[in-house]
């Protein structure tokens, strides 16, 4: 079972290189961040698989702390693209 | 670790499930057309195919503490994935992007 994780591991990389060059391709900024976006879901499931891979529980709140980023990053980078600044109005 | 069969297949449908949801995200990343239809498929696909992973793992864990961090991370794909699509597509819109159409697609050619 650990060889077909660790398949599993090796196919999604190759997803999220396609997904690499995506956005690398572009055209806009937002599918830059939505590419980038999805590279960082699969490399969380990739975190996952390791764990089973590896037997190292340790991975599984790597994973948890890289979706806690992932979405962070991204919603900071579309509200830094929609309005020029990260702080609300109230925060000033 | 010692799995029942049972479990052991129904975990390998699940995360194989999961594998071509992510396939097809990335095929439709790749070739459609402008960025909302990208979002659209990107997203979807996304939350699907590491919802099923995930769940196929718990499956495969069996009641241990991991199968709850690795259903609670599942859960937060499933919250959080949906609003990054939605925060990027209202920023996209609301920076002047115009949306992809057939005639617009006509008349520039």
């Amino acid at each position: 079972m650990e060889a077909f994780f660790l398949g599993l591991a090796i196919f999604l990389l190759l997803n999220a290189f396609l997904c690499l060059y995506c956005a690398f391709r572009g055209p806009t900024v937002v599918d830059r961040i939505l590419a980038i976006n999805i590279v960082g879901t699969k490399t969380l499931v990739v975190l996952v698989l390791l764990a089973y891979v590896f037997g190292r529980g340790l991975f599984i709140d790597v994973a948890f702390v890289y979706a806690l980023l992932n979405l962070i990053a991204t919603l900071a980078a579309s509200r830094f693209l929609e309005t020029g600044r990260l702080e609300e109005e109230w925060q000033r | 670790m010692n799995v029942h069969p049972v479990i052991m297949a129904v975990a390998v449908v699940f995360t194989l499930l999961g594998a071509f949801f992510f396939l097809v995200g990335t095929v439709g990343l790749l070739r459609l057309p402008d960025f909302f239809t990208r979002t659209h498929a990107a997203t979807k696909c996304d939350t699907l195919g590491a919802g099923s992973i995930l769940v196929g793992l718990a499956i495969y864990t069996g009641l241990e503490f991991d199968a709850l961090k690795i259903l609670a991370i599942a859960a937060f794909i499933l919250l959080t994935s949906p609003t990054t699509g939605h925060a990027l597509a209202r920023a996209a819109f609301r920076t002047g992007l115009v949306p992809w159409t057939v005639e617009r697609q006509e008349e520039s050619r």
